[in-house]
């Protein structure tokens, strides 16, 4: 068995078949380029063979590059990595401008055989270059196939070519979306936008294919032949001029600066455009080497590629038989326990979702209603599908309808008492095996557990808000919790597609824990005179979503206050307190933030965010000396990942990879870096502890290095090379 | 060493640079040449009477491509045995042509040299040449490119200036020019520009806009708020590159930025030797020049260091100067100009400026150099400084001296 097989048909159509062993989707690896590249010659060589298809044996056509192979050949050329990637990414050309080329006359075109493509469903990535690089493209009907070129959502860009050729084939402005944004189409979709060329039945898929190629079409592409001139006009076109202007200011302002690909992407496309094709692919190999080389890129791709989907295929699950839920009960219906119900329902799990009163019940099955009835005004969703998921919700007062739920997640109010009689009134109803969740973000799951018959079979789900848009999902460990809920909780999670990392039982367990810092260290600085803007312009110059203000409006003051007292009166005096002036203050002023209207933004009567209000510097002056960027930026980033690294060395994180992926799904902790352990490993252990050390003696014992950091620095270890064993053999 | 004078000033009135613009039917090449043909005339400038013809010009395609200086030359009445260098440093390519002329001078690589420019806005597009620093996605995104509408608006933001500062800086310009034209100020330096049988096209600026009040300008939307704030969304790249401002004042509009012309204008240059020889009076001599490259964002701050240079490098002091001509390319250019020197308004562009009478881009250098020169003369005053900002971030400043 072989990834691709030739068969040549008694028409004379040979089809090159793709078929990965062992995957339920194809992939490309270096193997398997290489085969279809030998496949490709000796279809082109033998005379029987008229015209080519290239077709996958799976439902889809491919998901793309295995993109291990990436880290296999920085590997393998140790001392020049550049030179392998770069050797690599131009075979990968030479491959595919065979398939272009056909075997026609260089010189006058003539000659070569028609290649078509024929997608039976998904074609990603490099499962789409290749396509882009044949003659003509058929898809099946499949509305649910996905087409398109997502590489720019791992910090990388399509590197095989699907660049150049889809800026030629449909010009710059057009092609944006889909390489700057990764954004794939249904087949329908993909023939629109003109990335396709045909759209037929699926079981008419291959003869439609081979009737193409036998009918003696004209084969060679526009920008093989003389006069080609680019869609939308090339950069120094009047026209393209616009677009390549604005495409730079869009993308600087849009990644801030802080995401290589976008910027070299388009770096690409613009020196590209001024050459011939052949120099436009070297081009584009070039500056595909470099972004695979920025560590940034690696990076991305180890945490929102590989270690994602390590931690939610079960890298950290403990070795017990599965636990698929079959029915939950979400005990309090209010936002959270309504998101979770929806979840849950659209994952096809009977939610009994319970609240004190019957129409409090009945409102959080109707933000069901509410999501599907948005769905399908979009056409996403059908009528029945709408009553099918419903269908799963029982929404009601009596806890007797959990009796046969083998998990319940508990979303009421975060009091110790109200849920010590919450989780008694549960389990009075519910059997021995069923597994008991809190959704609580403050207090204690071991505090919690003693409520618990079992405290073995309780367990931390912590949700974010809003459960349906937030990918991650916290699962918290007390003292006493055991595998079995462990692994409950984990297949939960994989069954409503998100992805979990699993923590110990410490105060505000690993997410919240790390952004309170980073939001008290903003608002630190507005007291100390930093011009507003100053901060949240630098938080969001080093890849933060939201500055720390903002991100406190959208968080509401009150809460920010509830922590504080909480956490002072838990540590006493321990406890730092130089944000609270400011906090304190806002709160007395009513300004609760986005709920009020008002906050550190003024807000207009809609609830439209206007600009910051003029009323903070007016009680917290702006220094007439403003401190320099980075030491902002240094400030807000070491904030987090400081307590992140002291989540680790207190056991609270596992597993760095959890902490990395965890911060950037979970608070969206500058994704560019990969999270806080890759922007660590990025900057090096060495120059992050003597950076500590100046913003120590610059601001406080907040930034002091902590131990594990200022061993490694010692060391000079990286945290993948120090953690990651785990990571390997995933 | 050698000092280098100014024996003559011309300039040709500046046309909308416009479809309907009165110069629009001559070409660059024989605005130029009337130029050339005005100081030879009132010169003697017979046989190899200079060294070079230096030439600014921004945009050189088309017919104000291939080396147009020479072209010029050709086409005038001056001998071929002239050369001709097109130089580009941006709106300041006028007057570097006359700064790179006096330093040839200086160093004694020639007796003379005719320095000016010319741009023919309406007939050849501003950046139809295109510029890499704004479309190459590399350079564009590490200079933080925007275009000079949005940098003009930065340092409004940066320095404080008001949407009615600019507009009252942008009336008084049109007064003070009304009051020039009409008071005979700019008959030294005009050359009407004229057909082939000698009938005048044009004789007077014809891009004043008299009467412009408050009101007026006041009904005027921001030009550059859209490309800021939507698309493709350039504010975003300056708050990059100024992360301390929270939004940039959008208060530039066209009644108070430089106005789009056709125009040129030359000087004649020479050492203190060839005014003898050929019997010339010199009226000013060129005391000091300079040039500097500044941030590419804002852009447009480059007087302000560049004056700092001249004056340090020539041991002045910003008192020492009498007279001063700021380019007005947009309000907010000269308004940090005067608040940073704290000069009085009243003795910067005294006869109006570009927001007036428009900017020729290739060309301003030498008008401004020539209108200092001519109020010079007419007040009697001793010292003045012209300077201009320019493209891509960089500033150029030239002192001269009245004898």
């Amino acid at each position: 068995m072989t990834d691709f097989t030739l068969k040549i048909d008694s028409d004379g159509v040979g089809v090159i078949t793709w078929d990965t062993v062992g995957k339920s989707m194809n992939v490309m690896s270096r193997d398997s380029m290489a085969l279809l590249n030998d496949l490709f010659d000796q279809a082109l060589n033998d005379d029987a063979v008229k015209g080519i298809v290239i077709t996958s044996g799976k439902d889809s056509f491919a998901g793309g590059m295995d993109l291990n192979v990436l880290a296999a050949i920085r590997e393998e050329y140790k001392d020049d990595p550049a030179k392998g990637l770069f050797e690599f990414t131009m075979n990968g050309h030479h491959a595919l401008r065979k398939i272009e080329r056909a075997g026609m006359d260089p010189k006058t075109n003539k000659g070569g055989k028609p290649v078509a493509a024929a997608l039976p469903g998904t074609a990603l990535g490099i499962g789409l270059e290749v396509p882009l690089a044949c003659h003509r493209i058929f898809a099946a009907d499949n509305p649910k196939a996905k087409i398109g070129l997502p590489e720019i959502m791992v910090g990388i860009f399509p590197g095989a070519g699907g660049t150049t050729r889809l800026v030629r084939k449909m010009g710059a402005m057009a092609a944006s979306p889909l390489l700057l944004e990764g954004k794939l189409n249904n087949p329908q979709g993909a023939l629109k936008a003109g990335v396709i060329d045909e759209v037929v039945p699926a079981d008419e898929l291959l003869d439609a294919a081979k009737a193409w190629v036998l009918s003696e079409p004209k084969i060679v592409k526009p920008w093989d032949e003389k006069g080609y001139k680019m869609p939308g006009g090339a950069p120094y076109h009047p026209a393209g001029f616009m677009t390549f202007v604005g495409a730079s200011a869009m993308v600087n302002g849009k990644t801030q600066g802080v995401y290589p690909a976008a910027k070299a992407l388009l770096s690409a496309v613009y020196e590209g455009a001024l050459v011939p094709f052949d120099t436009a692919l070297k081009i584009e190999a070039r500056y595909f080497t470099q972004v695979l080389m920025n560590p940034s890129s690696s990076a991305m791709i180890r945490s929102l590629f590989i270690n994602k989907e390590a931690l939610e295929k079960g890298a950290n699950r403990p070795d017990v038989a599965d636990q698929k839920v079959s029915q939950v009960g979400i005990i309090g219906a209010g936002m959270m326990g309504a998101g979770i119900a929806l979840v849950s329902a659209l994952a096809g799990i009977k939610v009994v979702l319970i609240d004190a009163k019957q129409e409090a019940a009945d409102k959080g099955k109707d933000y069901t209603a509410t999501y599907m009835d948005k769905g399908i005004t979009r056409k996403k969703v059908t009528a029945e599908k709408k009553e099918a998921v419903l269908g799963l919700i029982n929404a009601t007062t009596d806890y007797a309808a959990l009796k046969d739920c083998d998990l319940i997640v508990e979303a009421v109010f975060e009091d110790v008492g109200v849920k010590a009689d919450v989780t008694a009134k549960v389990q009075a109803v519910t059997g021995p095996d069923c597994v008991f969740a809190t959704n609580t973000s403050t207090l204690p799951i071991t505090e919690l557990a003693k409520a618990a018959k079992d405290a073995e079979k309780f367990i931390g789900i912590h949700f974010f808000s809003p459960v349906d848009k937030m990918m991650l999902v916290e699962i918290i460990k007390g003292v006493k919790t055991g595998d079995v809920a462990v692994a409950k909780a984990l297949d939960f999670v994989r069954q409503i597609r998100k992805t979990p990392i699993v923590v110990n039982d410490e105060r505000f367990f690993y997410a919240n824990r790390c952004i309170i810092p980073y939001i008290n260290e903003g608002i630190r600085m507005v007291k100390e005179g930093v011009e507003p803007a100053l901060i949240e312009n630098a938080a969001k110059l080093v890849g933060m979503p939201l500055g720390p203000l903002q991100l406190t409006d959208e968080t509401s003051i009150d809460l920010g206050v509830k922590i504080a007292k909480a956490t002072k009166a838990a540590m006493g005096d321990a406890y730092d307190d130089a944000q609270d002036e400011v906090l304190f203050w806002m709160f007395d002023e009513g300004r609760l933030g986005r709920k009020s209207n008002s906050g550190f933004y003024a807000y207009d009567e809609k609830g439209k965010r206007q600009g910051l209000w003029e009323g903070l510097s007016a009680k917290y002056p702006t220094a007439d000396e403003q401190p320099d960027l980075i030491d902002v930026q240094h400030r807000l980033l070491f904030a987090q990942t400081l307590e992140a690294v002291r989540a680790l060395e207190e056991n609270v994180l596992e597993d760095i990879r959890e902490g990395d992926v965890g911060a950037i799904l979970g608070w969206g902790f500058a994704p560019w870096s990969g999270g806080p352990f890759s922007w660590l490993d990025i900057i090096g252990s060495p120059y992050a502890a003597e950076r500590c050390d100046q913003l120590t003696e610059m601001f406080g014992e907040r930034f002091k290095t902590p131990e594990l950091l200022r061993e490694m620095a010692d060391k000079n270890q990286s945290f993948y090379g120090r953690f990651g064993v785990k990571a390997k053999a995933a | 060493m050698t000092e280098a004078y100014i024996y003559d000033a011309v300039r040709t009135p500046r046309g909308k640079g416009r479809k309907d613009g009165s110069l629009h039917e001559v070409t660059s090449a024989r605005l130029s040449a009337g130029v050339m043909n005005a100081l030879k005339e009132r010169n003697g400038l017979e046989g190899h009477a200079v060294e070079d013809v230096i030439w600014g010009n921004v945009t050189q395609v088309g017919e104000q491509g291939g080396c147009l200086a020479r072209t010029a030359v050709l086409a005038s009445d001056l001998d071929q045995s002239i050369p001709g260098l097109s130089i580009n440093r941006f709106c300041a390519s006028g007057m570097e042509a006359v700064n790179l002329a006096a330093n040839q001078i200086r160093g004694g690589a020639g007796q003379a040299y005719i320095a000016g420019g010319v741009e023919m806005m309406g007939r050849v597009a501003m950046g139809s040449d295109g510029a890499a620093i704004a479309v190459d996605p590399s350079i564009a995104m590490d200079t933080y490119f925007v275009p000079q509408g949005i940098s003009a608006d930065i340092i409004a933001t940066e320095y404080g200036f008001t949407r009615d500062q600019a507009d009252q800086l942008a009336v008084e310009s049109q007064k003070r020019a009304v009051a020039a034209w009409k008071d005979n100020r700019f008959d030294k330096s005009i050359v009407a520009v004229k057909d082939q049988n000698g009938l005048t096209i044009l004789d007077r600026d014809e891009y004043i806009r008299p009467g412009t009040d408050m009101q007026a300008l006041g009904a005027l939307n921001p030009a550059f708020q859209m490309m800021g704030e939507q698309m493709p969304g350039f504010d975003k790249v300056a708050l990059m590159k100024y992360p301390h401002l929270e939004k940039i004042n959008h208060i530039h509009h066209a009644g108070n930025s430089s106005g789009i012309v056709d125009g040129a204008a030359g000087l004649l240059i020479g050492s203190k030797e060839y005014g003898e020889a050929m019997g010339i009076k010199p009226r000013a001599v060129i005391k000091h020049t300079a040039k500097i490259g500044t941030d590419p964002t804002i852009m447009l701050t480059g007087p302000v260091p560049v004056t700092e240079k001249i004056l340090a490098d020539s041991g002045m002091n910003i008192s020492d100067i009498d007279l001063f001509e700021v380019n007005e390319a947009f309000a907010s250019v000269v308004l940090r100009f005067m608040q940073r020197f704290n000069v009085d308004p009243s003795v910067v562009n005294v006869n109006g400026g570009s927001i007036a009478m428009g900017h020729p881009l290739g060309a301003t250098g030498a008008i401004i150099i020539g209108t200092l020169l001519d109020e010079l003369e007419r007040t009697g005053k001793g010292t003045g400084l012209a300077t201009l900002c320019i493209a891509s971030g960089m500033g150029a400043a030239t002192i001269i001296e009245r004898i």
